[in-house]
């Protein structure tokens, strides 16, 4: 089956010298949920930027589902819809015509434009807001103003451009069961995000950028298997002065009198208990220290970053 | 994309520019009508009746096509070169870049929605000179080939300066150090004839002169110039403005990173 995404050899060059992209090789297939995470000037934006014609190429393939972009860019994206990081529809249109507008370039006429933009409008809540101008809309109305509005012609390929920056967690928890919905429902889609708790909670593949290089391209049931170590925090019905001697564990604790617990990959967490117990110590509440994917993440970056390899070696 | 849509993402484009202009009409459509009004009264009425003749008529009827034709250029420019700017600026262009329209469509549409304020403003100047000067249209034909070629010109002129601009003070520049002299070099209140022959010479060079020439032609029959040489040279500029604007946006000048 035609892949949704295919990058082969991808670079980019700006005007002022910087490579921000060192050829990059990525695929995404058909119906995947798929993460693009790396660090701030990684290069996410300027790959996608690349597949939606805001940023030109300096080098390299890119299609979407077959259609080159050199040579089929009309066909590439209509089967696209973009939501990018920065707001960026006219701040003095209403909300139904910045929506119909948008299925206008795409061909659709204003009858059908209108049937789809009430459909999406209302689906992510601002059916209410239609005749609104677009500049008097919250920032979490905005954004879905723009799904909305990249949705409007039934894009197979959605790409989403950090989609839930400063959202508060009510709506971007209500957005990501809205994402999970349109991708149960066929559509293939591609998130970068800073918050990797999205991208562990949505994503079925992951691929990892830094310095304009794939660091890392996997699955992430792989990706978070490779994680030999996770921290708990366990709070103690009786604050500790000190941290227990845990047999095959490191413990200690935290600023605020928290236990801390190191569980390695094939330890039970059961041992844990059955010690703590064994010394009278009863844990009321417990959860993970960090994200499991972030912390992944915050190691592969710190490996890919330049002079680490030297630095591991003493020798910087 | 088949003809279709095609023809409705133009459509889109164009109807969006319209409302637009429409919608802050106290911005793009009065203040040409105040400005020709004034235009009309001080030195028509008043300066023009101490001056007489110029090309054999009375000076308030020389000078009405002339100020027509500034108010359809002026207007026909700036509403491309705000329009796309603020696009630009606001970057609402992306809408349209990742949408499957093409170059020539979206350059078509925003040129069309340009003609649309600059003829308006052309019918709106039109009116208001009927209170001051009976009109006369010497060739129907020329007047409305005339008046819709220099309009295109001067939208596709916009749509260049937009794409070019990366503030907003490149976006008056070109209005004020370029269309404006040439406007009122162009032969709008004086016949070239009045100049010395080195003057004379120099004015044939100044674009708008065939464009204020061809119009007059169309209204009173008289002219510098040779209209359908007039003629010719505004489809000559379309045409290269065109070819450049097209490269501009094919190479993602000012758009594009």
């Amino acid at each position: 089956m035609t892949n949704a995404l295919e990058i082969r050899g991808l670079t980019k060059v700006y005007g002022s010298g910087f490579e921000a992209l060192k050829g990059i090789d990525l695929h995404v297939a058909q119906g995947d949920f798929f993460a693009l995470l790396g660090p701030n000037g990684a290069g996410k934006s300027t790959t996608l930027g690349i597949v939606c014609s805001l940023v030109t190429k300096t080098s390299g393939k890119v299609s979407v589902f077959g259609y080159d972009i050199d040579t089929h860019l009309s066909d590439a994206k209509l089967h696209l819809g973009v939501v990018p990081q920065e707001f960026n529809f006219n701040q003095f249109e209403k909300v139904f015509d910045i929506v119909t507008i948008q299925a206008g370039y795409y061909g659709i006429p204003l009858k059908k434009a209108a049937v789809s933009a009430e459909k999406y409008l209302k689906k992510l809540g601002l059916w209410d807001k239609r005749n609104t101008p677009a500049r008097m809309l919250s920032g979490g109305m905005k954004r879905r103003l723009m799904i909305a509005r990249a949705l409007v012609h039934e894009p197979k390929l959605l790409i989403l451009d950090e989609p839930t920056a400063g959202v508060d967690i009510e709506l971007r928890r209500s957005m990501w069961s809205f994402l999970e919905e349109m991708n149960r429902q066929g559509t293939t889609i591609i998130l970068t995000t800073h918050y990797l708790e999205e991208a562990e909670a949505l994503c079925r593949n992951i691929a990892i950028i830094d310095h304009g290089r794939i660091v890392r391209n996997t699955s992430k049931r792989e990706l978070l298997q490779q994680l030999s170590l996770e921290t708990f925090l366990l709070d103690t019905e009786t604050a500790l002065e000190n941290a227990p001697q845990l047999d095959g564990f490191s413990c200690r604790l935290d600023a605020e009198g928290v236990l801390e617990v190191d569980v390695h990959k094939g330890q039970a967490l059961n041992e844990v208990f059955m010690q703590l117990e064994h010394k009278g110590i009863k844990v009321v509440s417990m959860r993970t220290k960090a994200n499991r994917l972030e912390e992944l993440f915050i190691r592969m970056v710190e490996q890919n970053a330049p002079g680490a390899e030297a630095i591991a070696e003493g020798t910087a | 994309m088949n003809a279709r849509a095609l023809f409705t993402a133009y459509i889109t484009i164009v109807l969006r520019e319209i409302r637009r202009f429409t919608r802050i009409w106290p911005q793009t459509l009065l203040p040409p009508a105040v400005t020709m009004t004034l235009y009309f009264i001080i030195f028509g009425n008043l300066i023009g009746s101490r001056i007489g003749e110029m090309g054999g008529f009375d000076y308030m009827s020389f000078i009405v096509p002339g100020l027509i034709m500034m108010a359809v250029i002026t207007s026909s420019y700036a509403n491309v070169v705000s329009s796309f700017f603020s696009m630009k600026f606001q970057r609402s262009v992306e809408e349209l870049l990742v949408s499957p329209v093409p170059n020539w469509i979206i350059l078509a549409g925003y040129v069309t929605g340009g003609m649309a304020r600059g003829l308006g403003i052309g019918v709106i100047v039109t009116l208001l000179s009927l209170a001051f000067t009976r009109l006369q249209i010497h060739n129907l034909p020329m007047v409305v080939v005339t008046v819709f070629l220099t309009s295109a010109l001067f939208a596709v002129g916009g749509f260049i300066n937009a794409l070019l601009a990366t503030k907003f003070d490149d976006v008056s520049i070109v209005p004020t150090f370029v269309l404006t002299p040439l406007t009122y070099l162009g032969g709008v209140f004086y016949s070239i004839d009045l100049l010395p022959d080195f003057w004379q010479g120099v004015s044939m060079a100044n674009p708008i002169l065939y464009m204020v020439n061809g119009f007059r032609f169309g209204i009173l029959g008289v002219s510098d110039v040779n209209p359908f040489v007039s003629l010719g040279m505004i489809l000559v500029f379309i045409a290269v403005l065109s070819f450049i604007a097209l490269k501009l946006l094919a190479r993602g000048k000012g758009i594009r990173h």
